[in-house]
């Protein structure tokens, strides 16, 4: 077997955009999942939601053309496309625990094996505890896609059995996104959708503190070099 | 006659008194009352408990009333953002009470302040820290929190376009938390870049309409 090439967090991103579908609306969450927005296909219409009241985030400004009343949750200056719209942070946050976001893309310190979700704190009491609009959309949005490494940088899991750092949300996440894997959170347990070549399940296993299962009509994992 | 445009910025914060709750519009930079922020620290009222989505950044504006000893209290649903600086010096040296609230909560806990209800229930923080202390209510099923509601003794937010009345449009993504903290506000001050001068804005156009506003200053944008 061939040594395994994870995927790079450019080629999650592209891998994640394949999946959103035409007329989404979608949440990217600050961060990574940002990147998502660079891989949609050009064929389909997705409206990108903003917790700060923005529907149809569109692409960076030039430089100099910033308008600094138009910025994304990451308090990035961005534009507006054709169809968006603005409306005030009440109204953005029915939006969003009313259910009417398809889809939110997270970023994830850990996510348990029943799909619990903490991506806000650490527990490290020397930080400043911040929680922005993380839980309400780990609880509102349709669909929970985590986009993050399988391991830590240290290599610790972040698919655990029970999540070790304080909650965002419980038995939100639908699906993660990962440097080796595709992996749904299904009614038992995570279960593996798609895998990169040059690993197989016991391989994936090592990354991962809860018990992954494989589909049984799971796929390659591919991306194109980004 | 109606006429809500303030002569000046120390017109109209008069009245703020010390321990009073401030709410102050604005998502970062955008759409924060610098003005009448800035404002609050010759207007001279102590021991404030502010209410923002964030916590300052730089030295100016929010921070700046931080740095000014005013703040007794912070609630805001993000204090750690980039170039936040005053907020985490006066945190770690225990100057400074902070209440971190999830932004969706902290926003719908203001309009429920604004709209004259008891609180409401939310499916936001079930099963994590936020629950700790609070009634868990079962609804179809489905756990929810309550979360009560937030008034403002004073409300400062920043509008675009007012007219006499205090009638306000907002300009892009700083609108934010403006609408609902002019609801919530017992005295609500706008600070506006433009005033209407011909009668009454397009009643089309108005996003928080004169009702909820006191006074209207007129900054350079």
């Amino acid at each position: 077997m061939s040594m395994a090439e994870p995927l790079s967090r450019p080629q999650i991103a592209w891998r994640i955009a394949q999946d959103i579908p035409d007329g989404a609306y979608v949440n990217l969450g600050i961060g990574m999942p940002e990147m998502v927005a660079n891989y949609l296909p050009d064929d389909r219409e997705v409206m990108l939601h903003s917790e700060n009241g923005i529907l149809g985030l569109g692409p960076s400004p030039a430089e100099g053309a910033e308008d600094w009343d138009l910025i994304n949750a990451g308090k990035k200056p961005v534009t507006l496309v054709e169809g968006g719209a603005f409306f005030h942070h009440t109204d953005s946050f029915a939006m969003v625990r009313g259910g009417h976001l398809d889809l939110c893309v997270l970023g994830a310190y850990q996510v348990s094996a029943a799909g619990d979700l903490a991506n806000w704190s650490t527990g490290d009491e020397s930080r400043l505890p911040a929680i922005g609009g993380a839980m309400d959309l780990a609880m509102g949005a349709r669909g929970i896609y985590v986009m993050m490494e399988l391991c830590t940088r240290k290599g610790a899991p972040k698919i655990l059995k029970r999540c070790t750092y304080p909650l965002t949300g419980e038995r939100c996440v639908n699906r993660i996104y990962s440097d080796y894997a595709v992996i749904d959170i299904a009614e038992d347990g995570p279960v593996v959708r798609e895998m990169i070549g040059g690993i197989d399940l016991a391989g994936l296993q090592d990354k991962a503190e809860a018990r992954l299962r494989l589909a049984g009509d799971w796929k390659p994992l591919n991306a194109p070099d980004l | 006659m109606i006429d809500k445009i303030a002569r000046s910025v120390s017109d109209a914060l008069e009245d703020i008194e010390d321990g009073s709750t401030v709410l102050i519009g604005g998502f970062g930079e955008a759409g924060v009352p610098n003005v009448l922020v800035e404002g609050m620290i010759e207007q001279g009222a102590r021991d404030l408990v502010l209410v923002n989505n964030n916590a300052g950044v730089g030295r100016h504006g929010i921070a700046a009333l931080l740095a000014a000893g005013r703040v007794r209290k912070m609630i805001c649903s993000f204090p750690r953002s980039v170039g936040s600086v005053v907020f985490p010096e006066l945190y770690a040296a225990g100057k400074i009470e902070l209440e971190v609230v999830p932004q969706g909560t902290l926003s719908e806990r203001i309009r429920a302040g604004g709209a004259g209800l008891g609180g409401f229930f939310t499916p936001t923080g079930v099963g994590t820290q936020v629950a700790d202390g609070k009634e868990v209510r079962r609804i179809d099923g489905k756990d929810y929190l309550l979360e009560l509601p937030i008034r403002g003794d004073v409300a400062l937010v920043k509008g675009h376009v007012a007219d006499r009345f205090g009638n306000l449009t907002y300009r892009k993504a700083a609108r934010n938390f403006g609408p609902s903290m002019a609801m919530a506000g017992r005295r609500t001050v706008a600070e506006v870049s433009e005033v209407h001068e011909d009668g009454g804005l397009d009643p089309e156009r108005i996003v928080t309409p004169g009702i909820f506003v006191d006074a209207v200053v007129k900054v350079d944008r």
